[in-house]
């Protein structure tokens, strides 16, 4: 096991899984969030993010989530700088675009990106919670379940550029995705060359909806705010 | 056609290198790119200078003795050809080329163009073969083999270990290579029996080396003169990791 994960296709492979598990995450997290669309009152929105916040399963992946980030991102370091020092003495022209997409080229630097946003997301929302509490948490309308909705829509409207940060991480995690969705199953060797098409087909689609969606969620909130 | 030439030149694999610029008058279009090389040289002794050192063998395309960078990609601006195959059409008349070696930690340069590809003997010495004396050749149909999987053990065998695949890469990653030699004997029956160790030497063998790791952007196939594909490189990685679960 030591050697498999000291190998890199064993740090690959780590890649793949927490990144799958991620993929899977963000598809939960945009059908919870996408209730703030589809229920105005926010009642909808509340009582999930309240089922989300207490269910046992939930506690439980909580922190697999955690770790799986985590991991995500060590490993992503600790790739990136064994592939730079691959080369110890780089091109003095290179012709890169001719053969791969920008994406495939920059993971790392989307990820970091992705990263920044994920900081402030969680200071934003997830910390507030958790743990320190809010006003407007306090302010529910059935008892016992906080007023999340209150919370999340209040900050899309009352800042503008809150939601243009928004709108910016969703952008860059969908280029992120765009690689990311193939590259998964064909480092666990799920691809050939009929299932690579396939597959991007395939990941092109979870992109438009996961980024969209979570693009589209602030602005509907800032322009529906702005419409009423 | 007058061309500039910016080409790379290293006197020894310790020394700095450096690029000098070149220039030729009345190349023929028609000429291959290590014709108007060799006469450059040519230019070069004349004129009492060291000739550049590049490598060279058949000239045909098939040895994968040729490398070179040329303006950015290796083995030039055409597709699915090595170096030797590249003509000088390919360029305008005024046109500055820039040549460069492969770069890579895995392929150290020797002297100027040339670089030591040593470390994919290595690579092939730790598992890239099969361990019995196989004797004379056997009847043709002693061994079936379905066809699909013949023609894609082929398409995997072309591979002629140029290098192009970790020149291209940008983490220098030799997987298009190993998973070529790796794919091809595992899709055939005198291959299973030692696919297991095989898959394991050879990736323990590719990262002792110093060649980086698949961020799977696809741009060794491109660059692969034999247009080895990467669905090699998914096999590559599902016998890995089959190998690594059955032991």
């Amino acid at each position: 096991m030591a050697s498999f994960l000291n190998s890199s296709i064993g740090k690959k492979f780590l890649m793949s899984i927490t990144g799958l598990f991620l993929i899977t995450f963000l598809l939960v997290h945009l059908i919870v969030n996408s209730l703030i669309i589809f229920d105005p009152t926010g009642a909808l929105f509340n009582s999930a993010a309240h089922f989300m916040g207490s269910n046992p399963v939930i506690k439980i992946v909580e922190p697999v989530l955690a770790i799986g980030f985590i991991l995500h991102i060590i490993y992503a370091c600790f790739l990136t700088l064994t592939n730079q020092w691959a080369r110890p003495v780089d091109y003095d022209k290179k012709h890169a675009g001719n053969s791969s997409t920008w994406a495939s080229r920059n993971m790392f630097v989307l990820g970091s990106l992705i990263l920044i946003f994920l900081i402030i997301h969680l200071s934003n929302f997830f910390w507030k919670i958790k743990f320190t509490g809010s006003e407007m948490l306090d302010q529910s309308t059935v008892d016992g379940i906080e007023n999340a909705y209150l919370l999340v829509t209040s900050f899309f409207i009352d800042w503008w550029w809150i939601d243009l940060i928004y709108v910016l991480g969703a952008i860059v995690l969908g280029i992120h995705l765009t690689h990311a969705f193939w590259a998964a199953f064909q480092t666990l060797g799920l691809s050939n060359d009929r299932w690579r098409k396939r597959l991007e087909v395939i990941g092109w689609i979870y992109t438009i909806i996961v980024a969209g969606g979570f693009a589209v969620i602030p602005l509907w909130v800032k322009i529906s705010s702005m419409i009423n | 056609m007058d061309l500039t030439l910016k080409i790379w030149r290293q006197d020894n694999r310790k020394a700095k290198g450096r690029f000098e610029i070149y220039t030729l008058k009345n190349i023929s279009p028609d000429s291959s790119f290590l014709e108007m090389l060799d006469v450059l040289n040519e230019q070069l002794v004349s004129g009492g200078q060291e000739p550049v050192v590049f490598d060279h063998d058949c000239r045909e395309g098939i040895c994968g003795t040729c490398s070179l960078y040329i303006n950015g990609r290796a083995h030039g601006p055409d597709d699915d050809i090595t170096t030797c195959q590249l003509h000088m059409r390919k360029f305008r008349d005024g046109d500055t080329i820039v040549i460069e070696p492969w770069r890579a930690g895995g392929f150290p340069v020797i002297k100027d163009l040339m670089v030591d590809r040593t470390a994919f003997d290595q690579i092939l010495q730790a598992g890239g073969f099969i361990s019995v004396n196989t004797g004379s050749a056997r009847d043709g149909n002693g061994i079936l083999i379905p066809k699909h999987k013949a023609d894609e053990a082929m398409d995997a065998a072309a591979c002629i270990g140029c290098g192009a695949c970790v020149a291209t890469c940008k983490n220098s990653s030799a997987m298009l290579f190993v998973a070529g030699k790796v794919s091809h004997l595992a899709l055939l029956p005198q291959g299973r029996p030692e696919a297991v160790r095989r898959a394991k030497a050879m990736v323990a063998k590719m990262d002792e080396l110093g060649f980086g790791a698949c961020t799977n952007t696809g741009a060794c196939e491109v660059e692969c003169p034999k247009g080895v594909s990467i669905e090699h490189i998914a096999r590559l990685n599902r016998e890995f990791l089959l190998a690594n679960l059955k032991s």
